[in-house]
């Protein structure tokens, strides 16, 4: 009865699996033809932007596909059994024993309302270990993800745990059972940077040693470039491309692969160097079959064959599949024309735009005090990018939200082109208020979704620029056109738009006046790469044309230093080091910088020798002693780290840093043991 | 002056669809269309009322407490009424009472919940304790102390039951403000300068209106509830009006002595069926728009 797993048969193997949803009474294909095999043991990543099937891929192996799906043809072989012909029992003995799945999202993995022990023993009991064993072993399995004090974790209920923990429970949970596929869906995407890394470090420590095969799903290049040793790039429901991961990200042979490679800011590249690439066009919609090659629309190679006949899978040596016509001349895919872009010149003699002087805020929260910031000192001159880093917890946002006047400091001032700006935002002026604006996050959250475009843009005219009746008309399709977003959208709701014109929506709406600075609080990070890089040169273009300042807030430090001219990076409220982009991220660095640099996988691998941090941010009610780093600080020198709080000072030209360690002993410590790294 | 642009043919169809679907959701739940097929028949007889009933509701048979027959099919009543007559015309006055005092109440409870949710702090403070201590009181005392001081009489009841109402109303439409005021797009409006209630009645509004239509579908079959009730204990819709529960209240002393079951069954089935249908038809809004 119990279904033999053969020994020799691939842990993994997905032959010609078609996927549809049915939607609105007709299918439609969301997997075509989609092959692949993940060996016994080995890691293999599933690469594409929102919309092209990954998740649906990861929820077809196990059979998890919501009502409206299923499986319409090919099979899913684990272990070679069959998936798509099990019955029930089989099914559930399947995703007991065999298959272990990581969700991004680990605080809804978790049931909220049983202590994490139970939960983790139930996957022994589940088998058929009695509770007391059970127990034993969760014990055991949370020691495996390195959790410290596993005892009292076990005791405590999900909600109490940080988002790395959360996940690392997830990951015993799924590791418990000594799968022979671990299904990863985006396991580190909601996580710090910092935290990813550790995370990651951890997933590829416990591969190693349990000999698992892991099917690892990202959108990210540069955490799959890591973690994987086969890649396959999925787009719009086909497998364009597939093979060794280094081979497809070193040398790939799909014009896709080759425009997502190139969209990533990297390697040092700003924004006076030109304009990031993108990829034109749009997703085509759920279950759309043109004749020919799926991409053709978006290609700029493409050519009458690629319309009328889809390609097959080309072979390219070295088990490396292109579905290209052209795959021998992918990589001629044509790079974007180099700007000539008039950036603003800043001029740091003259008077900033907006200067904060020993900045605090303190939140008040069941009889803690929270010092979300803490003496923050800084400014932004006109048309400069000032650029803004930290894990979350770092008091990134309190700061743009102080500026702007959504919170008011409880110390020190805000300066606006050199008058005092009263803290809170109904105490301002209507022009100091229309002077500053944002661009959210999140583009669904930022625009009111029963509002027409129309209706948000002439709005914001009305209001930041004072125009209204037959001329806002005109303005709105000049706005429209500032931000390239094409005039037949002018009626529509942002439920119709994808994320990328929203995003463009969002930044019109703060365009609408003559802002003086806008903050940009991770205004790309919701966004897929090929988005991103659209966005980030809109930014940028808007910069050169109406010399406005920016507050940028990302954790992508790619993206952090494309855009920026000086970078500020925060921690539990302070400034911890304040410098030109390139200073900052060449180094000389403060410990936390380099630490942050080092923990950001890249697809080019990167030569950097690898620093961790250990633990996670402390809490801000009640913050370390001396040196509030110190706690993790992997450069520590002693005592007085821990007595007494450096403090910011100019340690070379117009770079600040807050340590104890003097900078000509960062620099020995930090470019000797870089030299010595393989690079 | 929109006119003038070229209308794109995809988008608006778009908007259609997503329309089309929430109907086709809608028609496609046996409740929400057998509740609205009831409240159909009722709306169609509160219009028409006596016009097209069989005989006149206040004409006297010679019949007293005669059974259901042929002749009168649900019988007549103590005075000779014909009850299945009266049962169709007794549609007019409760659909009128009840939808106003529900309208009252769901206004009323709107304005103040987004008043409360939007601001919080002390204003919130301050109307969620007056709430609380309002919802602790029984509703049938309130309204019974507010006839009594302001004379019984349709407008009294309306006012009466949808003031009552204002505080369930306002615990709903607070709950979906606060979840609302955490997204950007409020905090974006305040950025641009716009002062609070056109944040509140023209950003933050129609994004709530789903919870305010189940609500005021749920309140509409509370208040058909509470104006038989109170019709019922003398304080609502006076007598000759061919009232549902004025009908019960009038014969029910018969069904201790006798038989005569006709006379209270039908109209208070009458009462049944409508404030079933109204909650079966909140129970499908539910399912389709709270989500």
């Amino acid at each position: 009865m119990s279904v033999q797993v053969s020994e020799t048969a691939p842990a993994l193997e997905l032959r010609n699996l078609d996927v549809v949803y049915r939607v609105r009474g007709r299918d439609r294909q969301v997997l075509r033809d989609v092959s692949l095999t993940v060996e016994r043991g080995r890691s293999y990543g599933l690469v594409g932007e929102s919309g092209c099937g990954k998740t649906t891929a990861a929820l077809a192996i196990v059979r998890y596909l919501p009502r409206n799906g299923r499986v319409s043809s090919g099979s899913i072989l684990i272990g070679a059994r069959d998936v798509v012909k099990l019955n029930y029992r089989e099914l559930r003995h399947l995703r007991a024993e065999d298959v272990g799945m990581v969700y991004q999202n680990p605080g809804a993995a978790l049931n909220p309302g049983i202590r994490v022990g139970r939960q983790v023993a139930e996957v022994f009991v589940v088998r058929g270990v009695d509770r007391k064993e059970a127990q034993e072993r969760a014990l055991n399995a949370l020691r495996t993800v390195q959790i410290a004090d596993p005892g009292s974790v076990m005791e405590r209920y999900p909600h109490q745990l940080s988002g790395g923990m959360q996940q690392r429970v997830v990951i015993a949970m799924a590791l418990a059972k000594d799968p022979a596929l671990l299904i990863l869906d985006e396991p580190t995407t909601g996580l710090d940077a910092t935290v990813e890394a550790e995370v990651l470090d951890l997933i590829a420590k416990l591969q190693s040693e349990f000999e698992t095969a892991v099917l690892f799903i990202s959108h990210n290049l540069g955490v799959i470039a890591k973690m994987c040793e086969r890649v396959g790039v999925l787009y719009a429901g086909r497998l364009v491309e597939e093979g060794d991961a280094e081979t497809v990200l070193r040398d790939p042979r799909h014009p896709y692969t080759v425009g997502l490679i190139r969209c990533i800011p990297r390697g040092g590249v700003r924004k006076d160097h030109g304009r990031l690439d993108t990829i034109p066009g749009f997703l085509p919609n759920l279950g759309e079959q043109p004749p020919g090659c799926i991409f053709a629309d978006r290609c700029a190679l493409s050519t009458e064959r690629c319309v009328q006949e889809d390609p097959p899978p080309y072979q390219a040596g070295g088990g490396h599949t292109s579905r290209c016509h052209y795959h021998e001349s992918a990589h001629t895919l044509p790079r974007r024309e180099a700007a000539d872009l008039d950036l603003p010149v800043v001029d740091r003699r003259t008077e900033p735009v907006v200067r904060f002087d020993d900045l605090g805020k303190v939140f008040h929260q069941r009889g803690h005090s929270v010092h979300a910031l803490e003496n923050v000192s800084a400014a932004i001159w006109p048309g400069e990018t000032l650029g803004l880093v930290g894990e979350s917890g770092s008091g990134k946002t309190t700061l743009a939200r102080a500026l702007l006047g959504l919170v008011a400091p409880t110390a020190g001032t805000v300066e606006f082109e050199g008058r005092p700006l009263a803290g809170h935002l109904s105490r301002r002026t209507a022009d100091d208020v229309r002077a500053l604006q944002i661009v959210f996050q999140n583009p669904d959250s930022a625009l009111n979704r029963r509002h027409t475009v129309r209706r948000i843009l002439r709005r914001a005219l009305k209001k930041l620029a004072g125009i209204t009746g037959a001329p806002a008309e005109k303005r709105l399709l000049e706005l429209m056109q500032s931000v390239r977003l094409a005039e037949r959208y002018v009626s529509a709701r942002p439920a119709q738009l994808s994320g990328g014109l929203k995003q463009r929506v969002a930044v019109a709406r703060a365009f609408a006046g003559e802002p003086r600075l806008v903050v940009c609080d991770e205004p790309t990070s919701a966004l897929d790469v090929s988005v991103q890089a659209a966005i980030l040169n809109l930014l940028v273009e808007l910069q050169a044309e109406r010399r406005v300042s920016y507050l940028f807030i990302s954790h992508d430090l790619g993206v952090v230093r494309y855009i920026s001219d000086r970078i500020a990076v925060l921690y539990l409220g302070r400034v911890m080091e304040l410098g030109p982009a390139a200073v900052v991220f060449e180094g000389p660095h403060h410990p936390y910088t380099e630490a942050l640099l080092s923990a950001v996988p890249t697809v080019d691998g990167g030569g950097r020798e690898r620093i961790r941090l250990e633990g996670e941010i402390p809490s801000a009610a009640n913050p370390p002693s001396g040196c509030v780093f110190h706690t993790r600080c992997p450069r520590k020198i002693g005592a007085i780290c821990e007595q007494e709080e450096p403090p910011l000072l100019e340690v070379e030209e117009a770079h600040l840093m807050r340590c104890h360690i003097p900078i000509d002993e960062l620099r020995r410590l930090q470019l000797g043991e870089r030299e010595k790294a393989p690079a | 002056m929109s006119t003038a642009l070229p209308v794109p043919v995809q988008v608006p169809s778009e908007r259609q669809l997503a329309r089309r679907e929430t109907l086709r959701q809608l028609v496609r739940s046996k409740t929400f269309l057998v509740g609205f097929i009831v409240v159909a028949f009722w709306v169609f007889w509160a219009l028409v009322g006596a016009a097209l009933t069989p005989r006149d509701p206040l004409e006297l048979a010679a019949d007293v407490l005669a059974r259901p027959s042929s002749t009168y099919w649900f019988g007549t009543d103590s005075l000779g009424l014909d009850v299945f007559s009266r049962v169709l015309a007794g549609a007019t006055g409760m659909l009128e009472i009840a939808p106003l005092a529900m309208l009252l109440g769901v206004a009323g409870g709107t304005v103040i919940g987004l008043v409360t949710g939007y601001f919080r702090g002390l204003v919130d403070e301050t109307i969620s304790r007056v709430i609380d201590a309002v919802l602790a009181l029984p509703v049938i005392v309130i309204a019974v102390t507010a006839i009594v001081a302001l004379g019984p009489s349709t407008m009294t009841l309306i006012i009466v039951i949808g003031v009552v109402f204002i505080p369930l109303v306002t615990r709903t439409v607070r709950a979906a403000v606060l979840a609302e005021r955490e997204l950007d797009y409020v905090q974006a409006a305040r950025l641009r300068g716009e002062r609070a209630p056109y944040v509140m009645f023209v950003e933050m509004l129609p994004n709530v209106m789903g919870p305010i239509v189940v609500e005021a579908t749920v309140r509409l079959g509370y208040a058909i509830f509470a104006v038989a009730g109170l019709t019922f204990l003398g304080f609502g819709v006076q007598p000759p009006a061919p009232d549902w529960a004025l009908q019960v209240a009038q014969n029910y002393q018969l069904l201790a002595g006798g038989s005569y079951w006709w006379t209270v069954l039908f109209p208070a089935l009458a009462i049944a069926s409508l404030v079933v249908a109204v909650n079966l038809i909140a129970d499908g809004l539910t399912q389709v728009l709270d989500r």
